[in-house]
């Protein structure tokens, strides 16, 4: 029982772990975001060749769905898969910023 | 007299003091601006002011708002710069006093413009409303508002916009897939002449001497070529090997296609979504070699004496410079100037180079005849490079 409940512990950090990025890492997450994917959807993500990424563009947009398109692109459009940038783990992190915690610009440049 | 004297010299020679400020401000030297250049700071919104004589910044220029892919054009006396942000905003800046003159917010999403022939117009591209506006350069006032209109009066996006002979601009609509030539001369009537160019047009150029704008496509397979000394002749489909991506190979960043880049009758074109550079013979409009690279190109761009070729790449490869040497067209050296190498603009007779390296907050200056790094400065998340000398070529 003891040592169930360790592993349960141990297994939900490394989840934890692995869902979360460090912080190092979401600010390098975000720093793709505005300046890489920002080159299409504008680095403030209020579009230019490729749609606006605001959260009010993305409210009725599964998130399964977005994180799909951001790892495996779109066919037939501009959009890329960036699996090879990223997990996906960081994938649905971005996906959670962008819909519930929309990351101001300045947020991402001036830590 | 003796307090006169004593005023000029002695332990505290104040009227020396003063007449050393005034001379500053008052007395300044006349100088010239055909070695400045502006460095865009994409992510603050500033631009840089450096000197490429004395390869040092010399100025700064905030609060121009959303620079991200920003471009500028110059005055014909090279003392202003009319910057297009991504925000719809046209900002008038005097690179003599590093201010801003003047600042229209004309559109909501903006990708780039073009100044007219004779420099008394600004015309800007414009994703949302889609088309293009003309704006006089003095003023910024708004003369002229050329809605892409499309199908049922949807509006298009307007990519690929220069200045071409005749006091034209051309320009291409994403969705309309149509290039548009725009006549100028009568100012608030532009005469407006359409072509069905292609599938999604994604940005374009004119050639040097102004005959030649040719557009790349994104939805199809190669070029649309339209020649504007014969323009009845309408659109002329070339190199169906400027194929869009493959599957294997997905562009991370699309290219950008230079009007420089053409070296006699070759023109050297980045490929879309593959490892190479197209060389294409003007005179047939022909694939004639491909020149094999480690990354998918982005900017092609040739030293002003022609002798060499310099080509930055998209994601993961955006870490370095390639230098071609056009005599045996061979990668003959291989830079890595930082991390995000964005941009890169030649002094006019090419001795030097000025790269941006946008991930690692600098500017590199090389010599281009050994290579050597000759100067390096601190710039915030620098992005486009542009020298004064840009005032006098088509389509910059």
């Amino acid at each position: 029982m003891r040592f169930g409940l360790f592993a349960l512990l141990v297994s939900a950090l490394a989840l934890g772990q692995v869902s979360t990025p460090t912080p190092e890492r979401q600010q390098a997450l975000l720093d793709l975001l505005h300046q890489d994917c920002g080159s299409c959807h504008g680095m403030t993500l209020q579009g230019g060749l490729g749609p606006a990424l605001l959260s009010s563009a993305l409210a009725g947009k599964s998130e399964a769905m977005l994180a799909g398109t951001i790892l495996n692109g779109r066919p037939g459009t501009a959009m890329p898969p960036w699996s090879r940038f990223l997990s996906r783990e960081e994938a649905d992190w971005l996906v959670t910023q962008l819909k519930y915690n929309p990351p101001r610009f300045n947020d991402a440049t001036r830590p | 007299m003796r307090n006169f004297i004593r005023f000029f010299s002695g332990r505290y020679p104040i009227g020396l003091v003063l007449l050393a400020v005034l001379s500053q401000t008052l007395l300044a030297e006349p100088r010239g601006t055909g070695d400045i250049g502006l460095v865009v700071e994409r992510a603050t919104g500033n631009l840089t002011a450096i000197n490429t004589t004395s390869r040092r910044a010399v100025g700064k220029i905030t609060g121009l708002g959303d620079l991200s892919h920003a471009s500028l054009v110059y005055s014909p006396d090279e003392r202003y710069a009319f910057v297009f942000g991504r925000d719809g905003a046209l900002t008038k800046v005097d690179v003599l006093e590093n201010k801003i003159v003047k600042r229209v917010e004309q559109a909501h999403n903006s990708v780039g413009g073009a100044i007219s022939q004779d420099g008394r117009l600004i015309a800007t591209s414009n994703y949302d409303p889609g088309g293009v506006r003309v704006f006089s350069a003095e003023t910024l006032e708004k003369v002229a508002d050329i809605k892409a209109e499309y199908g049922e009066g949807q509006l298009a996006r307007v990519v690929g916009l220069v200045d071409a002979p005749g006091q034209k601009f051309v320009f291409s609509l994403f969705e309309a897939g149509e290039i548009w030539t725009a006549d100028l001369h009568d100012p608030k009537n532009p005469k407006i002449q359409k072509f069905k160019a292609g599938k999604e047009p994604y940005d374009a150029l004119i050639s040097p001497e102004g005959r030649y704008y040719i557009a790349g496509l994104f939805g199809e397979d190669g070029l649309a070529l339209l020649d504007l000394w014969n323009p009845d002749a309408g659109i002329r489909k070339i190199v169906p090997e400027y194929a869009k991506d493959d599957p294997k190979l997905p562009v991370f960043k699309m290219p950008h296609l230079e009007g420089r880049a053409l070296i006699g009758d070759y023109w050297f074109l980045p490929a879309v979504g593959h490892h190479e550079l197209l060389v294409i013979d003007r005179r047939e409009w022909k694939v004639v070699r491909k020149i094999a690279l480690d990354g998918q190109p982005v900017f092609v761009i040739p030293r002003p004496d022609e002798r060499q070729i310099w080509v930055n790449f998209a994601l993961p490869d955006n870490d370095r410079l390639d230098v071609i040497d056009t005599r045996d067209l061979a990668v003959v050296r291989r830079l890595t100037p930082g991390k995000a190498v964005l941009h890169m603009e030649f002094t006019p007779k090419g001795q030097e180079v000025w790269v941006s390296a946008r991930d690692d907050d600098r500017v590199l200056v090389y010599d281009t005849e050994n290579f050597r790094e000759l100067a390096r400065l601190p710039a915030d998340k620098p992005s486009g490079i542009f020298f004064t000398s840009r005032a006098h070529r088509l389509g910059l």
